[in-house]
């Protein structure tokens, strides 16, 4: 495989990387007694300070990898390691972005921030300190007092990315986190996304359906199959940082890699739909 | 030229009519109120009224049925002289004080095993038949047994209301446990929540709403305990001054006492909406304005 290619080696961890999934098989046991297999035979690696995206088409299993990082799933068969070590219960080095609201709708934006160093056992006065301080962060000073149903959803957004950042992960898994916002409001967080990425030294998984999205995030694109989900292929994104988000999409060797990528997507996407309608 | 001399005038225009609008709304919605509270006014004179009238004139036997003018010469005697059993006030107090008793043993017990059984799938499936037996078997017969055991005071009047409070608690937490949001406590989780965190940030606070809702229900209920323990044997309360009302055929009294018990129920619903609104501050106002 080609992965030490273009990594940037921005971690600070002495493993080689920050995660491995070797030969990973997860099956479950659907409602009806069958079991169904999520995930077979897959293999990834992130470099500490990579950030890698994940795209495949829809319900290929790709939200059960980012479980299986965290602790929360465990593998039927295979190996994950975080750190060089297996994973064992839930990591507190990962942060975790949620694709829908999962912010806490009782606690105003000051104790939702805050809500990751308390539950860590900091004292009250700097577990808000700190949280004023990502709340100016990410643009929301001011809105301390707010709960999260006066807030609109790219400032809910806002919110839960202070919420996991606060904790200082070395290890950022993003689920399709950005896909309920509107277009506008979708490229202006990835921008502070990759903002607030640059000033911590995180290996990122950011998984999303939407290619343009992970090609203009990631360092690299690992394109899953048709469930039960493997690796299809991974990509090398050489597109030089820091980007412009607005208008990297224009640049010929992002339109070259697009098309690359697109290629082996679309197949696994014609599958799903077409199996999608069988089952209609 | 002329089309821009026009454009202030022009927007002038129509941000007075926008005012005017806003202004003939608000109008509209204060004579709205207006006439809902004199009709309301209007229905309580003509219901006093047309019974008062009507148990005058002898269409009903005041006898059997009361009338308000009796009713409210009852209350005054009451308040005045005191009834049979002591100071109004100390009747009021006693079935007050078993309610309250009952109904917060009721709700911290149902809270902490609706939470308990939620959260531990195996004990509520082990216990599943005997909840769905307590659940379905009307428990204002359990009186009868409080009062053989309890005796005359008021610990049956406290049970009975408890139970009758337990379950109807109980379900809703249980419920409400049931329903969290399963992102809400993986997110707490990977924030770094332990067990005890989890179920005091993330599953109780989830799980108010629906037992908030239950407050309303049940408060009632233990209202029910209370004055039907009282019925069933008692030498104090609310309960007792209907039972002996109706033992000597006093009509008016049987009325009075439900005046004064009526009183009383609003007053502590007004109570539970307060502590509503200021523990679920949080939550949009989706249901607007259902005041009935």
């Amino acid at each position: 495989m080609k992965y030490s290619s273009a990594i940037t080696q921005r971690g600070v961890s002495q493993s080689k990387y920050a995660i491995e999934l070797q030969n990973v098989t997860k099956r479950f046991l659907a409602p009806t007694g069958q079991p169904y297999t999520a995930l077979r035979d897959l293999s990834l690696s992130v470099a500490p300070g990579e950030f890698c995206a994940i795209v495949g088409p829809t319900g290929c299993g790709k939200s059960t990898t980012l479980g299986l990082i965290t602790g929360l799933e465990r593998p039927s068969a295979g190996q994950v390691e975080v750190m060089g070590k297996p994973v064992q219960g839930i990591d507190p080095r990962i942060g975790y972005v949620f694709q829908s609201d999962a912010i806490f709708p009782w606690k105003n934006v000051l104790h939702n921030v805050a809500t990751g160093p308390l539950f860590r056992g900091q004292s009250k006065a700097e577990a808000f300190e700190r949280a004023r301080d990502w709340i100016a962060r990410v643009g929301l000073s001011g809105f301390e007092d707010r709960y999260p149903h006066q807030l609109s959803g790219g400032m809910r957004k806002r919110v839960a990315l202070a919420q996991t950042f606060i904790n200082e992960p070395e290890i950022l898994l993003m689920d399709e986190p950005f896909s309920a916002l509107d277009v506008q409001t979708r490229t202006l967080m990835e921008d502070e996304l990759l903002h607030m990425w640059s000033s911590i030294s995180a290996s990122v998984v950011f998984v999303t359906h939407d290619l343009e999205e992970a090609i203009s995030l990631a360092d690299r694109v690992c394109v899953l199959t048709a469930g039960p989900a493997t690796v299809k292929g991974i990509y090398t994104i050489d597109l030089p940082r820091p980007r412009n988000l607005a208008e990297i999409r224009f640049e010929p060797r992002f339109v070259h890699l697009y098309q690359e990528i697109w290629e082996d997507l679309r197949n696994e996407v014609v599958i799903s739909y077409e199996r999608s309608k069988q089952q209609a | 030229m002329n089309e821009v001399n026009n454009r202030p005038d022009l927007s002038a225009a129509v941000s007075t009519d926008v005012d005017q609008g806003v202004e003939s709304h608000t109008a509209r919605l204060r004579r709205r109120r207006i006439i809902v509270n004199i009709l309301r006014i209007l229905i309580l004179i003509i219901f006093i009224g047309g019974w008062e009238l009507a148990a005058r004139v002898g269409i009903i036997d005041p006898f059997f049925w009361g009338m308000p003018s009796g009713i409210w010469a009852q209350i005054v005697t009451w308040v005045v002289n005191g009834t049979a059993q002591g100071p109004l006030w100390q009747q009021i107090a006693v079935t007050l004080e078993e309610t309250v008793i009952g109904f917060v043993l009721g709700v911290v017990l149902g809270v902490v095993f609706g939470v308990l059984l939620g959260r531990n799938r195996f004990l509520a499936d082990v216990l599943s038949p005997y909840l769905k037996v307590a659940n379905s078997m009307p428990r204002i017969v359990l009186g009868a047994i409080f009062g053989i055991a309890l005796g005359l005071g008021i610990q049956s009047k406290i049970a009975l209301a408890f139970v009758l409070v337990f379950f109807i608690v109980f379900f809703n937490a249980f419920q409400g446990v049931r329903e969290v949001d399963r992102n809400l406590l993986a997110n707490a989780q990977i924030l770094g929540a332990n067990q005890r965190k989890i179920s005091t940030e993330v599953i109780i606070p989830s799980a108010l709403s629906w037992i908030i809702a239950s407050l309303h229900t049940s408060f009632s209920f233990a209202l029910v305990g209370a004055v039907v323990g009282e019925f069933l044997g008692s030498v104090q309360g609310l309960g007792l001054l209907i039972q002996t009302a109706q033992g000597t055929f006093n009509a008016n009294g049987v009325f009075a006492a439900m005046t004064i018990l009526a009183a009383v129920a609003l007053i502590t619903e007004y109570l539970i909406t307060a502590l509503e609104n200021r523990l679920i501050r949080w939550r949009p106002n989706t249901v607007s304005d259902v005041t009935i």
